[in-house]
Order: C-alpha cells, then sequence, then structure tokens
C-alpha cells in the first residue's frame, strides 16, 4: 500500500471528527457566560441597538438554523466576521497562524535537541552520578509553571541582561530566530523533560532487549547499535508522546504568547474570548483543532516508517 | 569426533551479579575445554547457570556483573580484553545464537541489513559481495527464495525461520565457536529436530566447536560429544556423553535422567526431582544439592565437594557418588 492512499484515507477520516468538533466549538461559545451583543454595543447602547446587532448576527435565529449556517459558512471557508477586529476572521488567523507555527516548531526542535542527547547520557549512566543530575534538574523544570519560568527568564536574561528582545516577532527568518528563543526555550523546558524522561526509561529497556544483546554478540560497534538498534526502537514510543505534547504545547501557546507579547494565535485567543468574539473563538479552536490532527497524522506516518509492523496492510 | 587440542579453555570462571548491594553467585569455578568441532552440551534445571555460562564467555556477563577466572580462546584471556580487541573475536570467531528467535531480532531492521551489518563488521567485502554472502547464508540454513528475502522483515518470517535467520546472522563471519543458547527451546517440536541437524551439518561443515545449552537430555543424547551438568551455577559432572548417560554418578545428574519420560506405560505419574534448586542469594554452606539429595551424607552438608577425576574424562563433584549397581536400581 502506498503511503499517499494511506494519507487519503487518513485525511477521509478527519471529516467525521471535524463535525464533532464543530459541534462542540458551537455549543462551547453558547455556554460562555455574556451577551456578544452588549459587549460589541457597549455600556451607553440602547435594547433596540442591541436586538439590532443580535439580529444581524444571526443570534436570534432558532440553534440549529445557527449551527447550519456555522457548518456551511465554515466548509465554504468563511468564518465570519471577527467582532473584535473588525474584519475577516479567516485573515485574522491566516496573519497569525504562521507565527504560532513558528513558535511550535521551534520549540520541539529546541526540545528534541535539548532531551535527545541528555536521555542518552541518563541511560547509559544510569543509578549513577550524571543520571542523578540530569533527573533531578528536570524534575525541578517539570514542576515549574510555564509562566513562572518564562517571567524569570524574560526577567534576567531580556530586561536586566538585555541579551534578548523583550517580546514581538520579527521580520527575517534569523530575526524570528532570535526574538522567539526566549518563548520556545520556555516552552521546550517543559516539553523536553517529559520527552527526556520517556526517552530514558526507553533507551534502559531497549539496551537489556534481547536483539541488542545479540548486537552486541555479533561486534558491532557501539555507535551502530546505540544509532541503529537501540535509539530507533527507543523512538516509536516516544514519538507517540511527542505529538501528544505538541497537542498540549498548543494550549501552552496561550499563555506563552501572552507573557512574551508574542502577536499568535494564542494571545488572540485570550483577547477574543475576553471580548466574547463568538466568531474569532469558533475558527481559533477549529484552527487549533485541525492543527493538532496534521500533528497526530504526521505522528502515526513517521511511526509507521519507524516501525515496519506498524505499516498497514 | 576431535582429537586436537583445546580451542577454548574455561578455567575457574566466576561470574557475580549484584542485587539490591547484595553479591549473586550465578557461576562458581566453572571449568572446561572444547575442542575444534566438539560439541558440548551444557545441561541443567532453570537458574543452574547454563546461559549466564554463555554469555559470559562473549563478554555480554561482564556489562551486568563482574567476571573473573581465565577464558582462554586459542591461547588468548578474553576477560582482561578491552571491549575493542573483544568485537574483533565476538560474531568473527565466537558467535552466539539466542532462544527466542521473536525477541532476539531487531523488529525494525530488515534481516538483510542485519545479517549484513556483521560482514560490515568483520570483513572487507563490498557492498555487492557481502548482499551475495547475504543471500548465500540464507540459502544454506534452508530459507526458500532467499535473495527475495532480504529486504523482508523478522515478524514476516515463522518462528522456525526466524531460528534458521538467526543461525545465518551468526555463522556469516565464518565463526571457529558457536554458542547455542536453547536454540530450540521456544520452537514446535516439529521444528526442534530441523534446527538442531542445520546446527550440527554447519558444524560439521564449517569444522566448528559448538556450546550447547539444553536442558534436554534427549538432545544431549543425540547430538554431544561430551556433556557438563550444572546446578546452582557450579558443574557438579561431566564427561564423554556416552559414559555420563549410561553411568551417572552424581545424584543429580541420575535425577535429571529420571525425569526423562521414557518406555512408561500410560498415566504412569512423571518423575521430577523432589524440591526446588536454591536460591542464590541463599546457598547452602556444603553441597548446593544436599537438601534434595537422596543419598546426602555427613559432610555433604557443611563441605562442598570439589570436581574431582574419577575415570579417564570423567569429573564429579559429589562426596557419596552413585555406583554402578545404585544408578541401575534409580
Amino acid at each position: 500500500m502506498s503511503s499517499l492512499s494511506y494519507i487519503f484515507k487518513r485525511l477521509l477520516l478527519m471529516i467525521p471528527t471535524f463535525f464533532l468538533v464543530m459541534v462542540i466549538i458551537f455549543m462551547l461559545v453558547r455556554l460562555l457566560p455574556g451577551d456578544p451583543a452588549i459587549a460589541m454595543a457597549g455600556d451607553r447602547a440602547s435594547d433596540a441597538d442591541i436586538q439590532a446587532i443580535r439580529e444581524r448576527l444571526g443570534l436570534t435565529q432558532p440553534m440549529l438554523v445557527q449551527f447550519w449556517l456555522f457548518l456551511s459558512n465554515t466548509v465554504q471557508g468563511d468564518l465570519g466576521r471577527s467582532i473584535l477586529m473588525r474584519t475577516d476572521v479567516a485573515s485574522v488567523i491566516a496573519d497569525r497562524l504562521p507565527i504560532t507555527v513558528f513558535l511550535a516548531v521551534y520549540s520541539v526542535v529546541l526540545s528534541l535537541l535539548i532531551a535527545g542527547p541528555l536521555a542518552f547520557v541518563a541511560a547509559l549512566n544510569r543509578g549513577r552520578w550524571p543520571d542523578a543530575v540530569i533527573r533531578t534538574v528536570f524534575q525541578v523544570g517539570l514542576s515549574m509553571p510555564v509562566f513562572y519560568i518564562g517571567l524569570v527568564l524574560l526577567t534576567f536574561l531580556a530586561a536586566q541582561l538585555r541579551l534578548f528582545p523583550v517580546g514581538g516577532y520579527g521580520d527575517t527568518f534569523g530575526e524570528r530566530l532570535y526574538h522567539l528563543f526566549l518563548p520556545s526555550v520556555t516552552v521546550a523546558l517543559y516539553t523536553s523533560a517529559i520527552i527526556m524522561r520517556n526517552l530514558r526509561s526507553a533507551i534502559i529497556e531497549v539496551l537489556d532487549a534481547e536483539y541488542v544483546q545479540f548486537a552486541r554478540a555479533k561486534g558491532l560497534p557501539p555507535r551502530l547499535i546505540l544509532g541503529r538498534h537501540v535509539l530507533r526502537n527507543a523512538l516509536i514510543s516516544t514519538v507517540t508522546l511527542l505529538g501528544l505534547s505538541i497537542g498540549n504545547l498548543m494550549s501552552g501557546t496561550l499563555v506563552t504568547e501572552t507573557v512574551f507579547a508574542v502577536p499568535g494565535m494564542g494571545r488572540l485567543m485570550l483577547e477574543a474570548i475576553f471580548a466574547r468574539d463568538y466568531p474569532l473563538i469558533q475558527g481559533l479552536t477549529l484552527t487549533f483543532a485541525l492543527l493538532v490532527s496534521l500533528v497526530f497524522l504526521m505522528t502515526d506516518l513517521f511511526q509507521s516508517r519507524l516501525d515496519p509492523r506498524m505499516r498497514l496492510q | 569426533m576431535q582429537d586436537q587440542s583445546p580451542i577454548l579453555e574455561v578455567d575457574r570462571l566466576n561470574t557475580t551479579f549484584h542485587r539490591n548491594g547484595r553479591p549473586l553467585p550465578a557461576l562458581r569455578d566453572v571449568s572446561f575445554s572444547v575442542a575444534r568441532g566438539e560439541v558440548l552440551g551444557l545441561v541443567g534445571e532453570s537458574g543452574s547457570g547454563k546461559s549466564v555460562t554463555l554469555r559470559s564467555i562473549i563478554g555480554l556477563a561482564r556489562r551486568y556483573g563482574e567476571v573473573t577466572g581465565q577464558i582462554l580462546w586459542q591461547g588468548r584471556d578474553l576477560l582482561p580484553m578491552p571491549d575493542r580487541a573483544l568485537r574483533q573475536v565476538q560474531g568473527r570467531e565466537i558467535a552466539m545464537i539466542f532462544q527466542e528467535p521473536m525477541t532476539s531480532l531487531n523488529p525494525l531492521l530488515t534481516v538483510g541489513l542485519q545479517l549484513e551489518e556483521t560482514l560490515q563488521s568483520h570483513t572487507d567485502l563490498p557492498r555487492a559481495a557481502r548482499r551475495d554472502r547475504a543471500v548465500e547464508m540464507l540459502d544454506l540454513v534452508g530459507i526458500p527464495s532467499a535473495a527475495q528475502r532480504l529486504k523482508d522483515y523478522p515478524h514476516q518470517f515463522s518462528g522456525g525461520m526466524r531460528q534458521r535467520v538467526m543461525i545465518a546472522i551468526a555463522l556469516a563471519a565464518n565463526p571457529k565457536l558457536l554458542l547455542a543458547d536453547e536454540p530450540t527451546t521456544a520452537l514446535d517440536v516439529t521444528i526442534q529436530a530441523q534446527i538442531l541437524d542445520l546446527i550440527l551439518r554447519l558444524a560439521d561443515e564449517m569444522d566448528m566447536g559448538v556450546v550447547l545449552v539444553t536442558h534436554d537430555l534427549g538432545v544431549v543424547a543425540q547430538t554431544c560429544d561430551n556433556v557438563a551438568v550444572m546446578y546452582a551455577g557450579r558443574i557438579v559432572e561431566q564427561g564423554p556423553v556416552r559414559d555420563v548417560l549410561r553411568e551417572p554418578r552424581h545424584p543429580y545428574t541420575v535425577g535429571l535422567m529420571r525425569s526423562v519420560p521414557e518406555n512408561l506405560p500410560p498415566r504412569t505419574p512423571l518423575y521430577s526431582v523432589p524440591g526446588t534448586p536454591p536460591g542464590l542469594d541463599a546457598l547452602p554452606p556444603g553441597c548446593a544439592f544436599a537438601p534434595r539429595c537422596a543419598a546426602c551424607i555427613q559432610p555433604c552438608q557443611q563441605d562442598r565437594p570439589g570436581l574431582s577425576l574419577i575415570a579417564d574424562g570423567r569429573q564429579v563433584a559429589c562426596f557419596n557418588p552413585v555406583t554402578k549397581a545404585e544408578g541401575n536400581a534409580a
């Protein structure tokens, strides 16, 4: 079976998932306390004004009709107009999406760069001092809230030492790497702690596996045993976890982007929630759901590349 | 049969693991030798140290515990050898196959790669020649349409075929000694004989010594030249197979032989040696078999009998060895 037709099948399976996601989004937004029409109209608006806004937003129609409109517009790519930004939701998201994706990819790459080598060092020195040091440091990283680490980094490295900018994005690729370094490290510290713990125990388990003993008995050099036999097998469980952590990381951007004043989707989401901007909340949630689904799809594809037993016939 | 000087001489091998800070004496004073082309059987119950013996010889045990004594391989002691030098022996001169064909091959790599990486480490063959040799080896161990199967993964083979693949990988670099750790235990009975035949035929063709670990005395009788019986980390009896099996002198060997059901009428209760082997952390001060031994006498409780020569090439570690008459009665 070609991987193309597998991808196509997986994409088809995303249709029912997204229908459910849309039902949930639609209901959640309407369960939020507060009335968007009142929020839009301001304090001094009359009841008639508010009623007019409600009608313009379609909030006076029955729920099912509202849902149908939401569904059919979304399928056509129309996510509605943002109350807050006074423009198309789709174009607002299109502006912010690359920033958040950049931040997420950057964080994942940093996490892997931190977690991978340290997991190996810890696993190969199991029970000795390097293992103990690495595990203790990461335990501290795991138990501290992300926003707190972010604020500490911001205060010392950006505000006092002026090594990094306090916020913002950048225009060129290099500038973005520089601007987003602190927020990415903040996210990566947490994610890498999870990855490191998992990878370390996976490596320890694989090191004792019979096929690794067999590889040693064959007289293979250590770099071949570690790189070819140990790492690949240890990665199988870690890749699943990495996919799940990227899902977590997406919701983490809400906090990180706010702390570091990064104009991404996370911060926008927070603003949209405070403004009761229904269309924007719906559009953003949908986009996050789409991103997470794509990450899971990529995780599965990568896993089937790693493990021949997972290749579907 | 062989009549050369030994290629492998194991002398007072001691292997100790540590668990929760306490030493576990897995092997004590294990000594034996293997000549070129000789098949030596190592028998005993689970936990008697058969596998640890093989793993100590090929250098796997030293990563997990302390190995002392002497392992003379063609005159060189393997124990003090640094890892780098040992790798020139592992797989190239001494090869090992494992019990579980399901877990001993890497599930993520094609069998072709797992075969060729051995060749790459131990020969100067270019890529194309390695591939040819890989096909030749798979062919040699009886895998049909070998050339097409190089790119298959282990899970695409049956248990018996996987064991053949493992043999092909182990023998790819033409070793002079094969350590076989219960190579047929995990297989169907019908396949077991085929795999044993294959190992013995290849050993014969390649003039290779074999140390065959098994708990099956029937296998020993059919395949081995010499046999060493192990109990609680020590060799308790060894000698030529025919002599040992015809006239076992150690009560434990007698017990092992009695537990092989042979020519019994239907529904006869099966015999087993009473009791269980002692834990390695709770060995008795005297003979480790004494608590289960019917022939146990006074000294057995306090002193440990050493292996002593009782006849040409036969050694037994017992204060009260079974005589011929008793052996027949048992």
